[in-house]
């Protein structure tokens, strides 16, 4: 599964004095099995963007293929899409309702038709894959589960529909150190099991970094950045200009560098920095 | 005598039908707070940071042990209402804690529960929005705002009560970098101006700026000092389940790699005249 993007339009209140272009051309190619990192600030267009990709809403222009499916073509049925797309918005535990967390975690195959022992067996796989224990949580309340679970539930009811596009919006917000780290390792297990496509969308660039193959940089409604995490911090001029910074690393790094130059500037992540700073203290001990 | 005084604090939250969770949300607390101070509350979820917040102001009442705000008892009802307008609260998600539909009757909405005059309430909401940067605002609907200024309306409500003390819970933890930075502004501005605040965060940047930090683990105490002693020492930091600084971080991974670096090494100017020394 690949998702192409080509030259996407929208505009909020088109005509009416509240008139908003919220994407302004946005073209990209996702490929089978990346997980891809999207980050912008509030109101760059990347909420617009998720929705449009979701068919939550028409862009105005423009084109998505999603499978070889066209999300923008009148005769495609959204339920194609759905099945294929499964979107976790922001504090995606707020959408639980169910009685059960089992109930809760069916709701979404249930509507695609699942049934019987197979809709157990997708309801037990998700739940499990989210790194929750299925027999012992199963007949619980969802509202009787602590915040960082409860977020678990409400994404394992999307992984539960099998999708091959995941897209998690901000999935750590919100969330304790420790928490974060649960969430952060249960995307890896959910990419390396399911070897789906993950859209992760944060504000924390260490994460997005560590995780993702791909970045997608959003500024005004556009993609003004579009590559690897070693390309795409590597742009910090770009990335200072509108705001964003580099990773914790990169930027403490960059501040050494000021005073000595030849020490390496390609660092990304904090084992990398601790590298190139141990070889330098070594090479000039000796 | 501290402005808030808390001895051994036990709070215990009811839960019908669970009776295996039955460990207190806090154990047995005491500290004191002095007035003017800007104290940062620390802890992964779950260690009592915000039922501790929410014993200061009465809005809990200790299953056993005392808190005192200036000298009241939290735990008499007759001092409820002193104890609340002294001490206000502003919570993680602003949408709930938002009344009104408009900007300014919402942030008169403390004021005029505590009875005053017409004429100096219109004079605090319009102090309180001006000090929060959301003066233009007023006339808004509340609903048409973004997350960021919903919280900063969320605050001046709370200013315009004119406390003694804020306490902050988790006050950005919904808000995107540049929004989290403008509400850090506004609370180092309350706080010289002599509002005594009590920050609870889970952002290290942020807890940083705090006078002192408190963090709590398993609804104790767990460590209780400067915000420098105790992101600096790693072991203390871990032991709370906390995030390292990344300075800390980078220190600790450079150890790894065989190279001496001393404790010493806190921050980046500490850690780059190290390495200057090898230039």
């Amino acid at each position: 599964m690949a998702i192409e993007v080509k030259d996407l339009q929208y505009t909020y209140s088109p005509g009416l004095p509240g008139e908003t272009k919220a994407l302004d051309g946005v073209s990209f190619n996702i490929d089978d099995g990346s997980i891809c990192g999207i980050i912008g600030h509030t109101g760059s267009g990347k909420s617009t963007l998720l929705q449009a990709l979701d068919g939550l809403i028409k862009p105005s222009d423009g084109e998505i293929i999603i499978d070889g499916i066209s999300l923008t073509d009148k005769e495609t049925s959204l339920v194609d899409v759905r099945k294929r797309v499964g979107i976790v918005f922001q504090y995606p535990e707020y959408q639980l309702f169910e009685e059960t967390v089992a109930k809760d975690v069916s709701f979404g195959p249930s509507n695609l038709g699942l049934e019987g022992d197979e809709l157990e067996a997708a309801v037990r796989s998700s739940i499990e894959l989210v790194g929750l224990d299925y027999e012992r949580i199963k007949d619980k309340s969802p509202f009787e589960l602590s915040g960082g679970q409860k977020r678990r539930v409400a994404i394992a009811g999307v992984i539960a529909m099998n999708p091959g596009i995941l897209i998690l919006d901000e999935p750590t917000a919100g969330l304790d150190p420790t928490a974060h780290k649960e969430i952060l390792s249960m995307v890896k297990r959910i990419h390396e099991t399911r070897n789906i496509i993950i859209v992760f969308v944060s504000h924390n660039m260490g994460d997005v970094a560590d995780m993702c193959d791909k970045v997608l940089v959003m500024n005004e409604g556009r993609i003004i950045l579009d590559g690897t995490p070693r390309y795409v911090f590597g742009q910090k001029d770009v990335l200072d200009e509108i705001g964003l910074g580099v990773t914790p690393a990169a930027e403490i790094v960059g501040r050494i560098r000021e005073r000595i130059p030849e020490i390496d500037s390609d660092v990304l992540s904090m084992e990398e920095a601790a590298a190139s700073l141990a070889e330098f203290i070594k090479r000039k001990r000796s | 005598m501290p402005f808030i005084e808390i001895k051994n604090l036990r709070y215990e939250y009811y839960q019908p039908g669970c009776e295996d969770e039955s460990s207190p949300a806090i154990k047995d607390v005491s500290l004191s707070i002095e007035k003017g101070s800007f104290v940062a509350i620390c802890g992964i979820n779950g260690s009592g940071k915000s039922t501790l917040a929410k014993s200061i102001n009465g809005l809990l009442v200790p299953t056993s042990g005392k808190v005192f705000v200036d000298g009241m008892d939290t735990a008499d009802d007759s001092n409820i209402w002193d104890i609340r307008s002294r001490v206000a609260m502003v919570f993680q998600n602003p949408d709930n804690q938002i009344v009104s539909s408009i900007v300014e009757d919402d942030v008169a909405f403390g004021p005029e529960n505590l009875g005053i005059d017409p004429a100096e309430i219109r004079r605090r909401v319009d102090d309180a929005l001006t000090q929060v940067g959301m003066y233009k605002h007023r006339n808004k609907g509340a609903h048409m705002l973004s997350g960021g200024q919903k919280q900063r309306i969320a605050i001046a409500g709370a200013v315009a009560m004119r406390p003694e003390c804020i306490v902050f819970d988790e006050p950005t933890a919904m808000l995107d970098p540049k929004g989290r930075e403008k509400i850090m502004k506004i609370i180092r501005q309350l706080n010289s101006e002599g509002i005594t605040t009590i920050l609870i965060t889970h952002f290290m940047s942020e807890a940083c700026q705090a006078d002192r930090l408190i963090v709590m683990k398993e609804g104790q105490v767990y460590s209780d000092c400067t915000p420098m002693e105790f992101y600096s020492d790693g072991e203390l930091v871990k032991g709370a389940g906390l995030e390292l600084p990344p300075v800390i971080e980078l220190r600790e991974r450079i150890r790894q790699h065989g190279v001496d670096i001393p404790s010493t090494v806190t921050d980046e100017n500490t850690l780059i005249e190290f390495v200057e020394k090898y230039r």
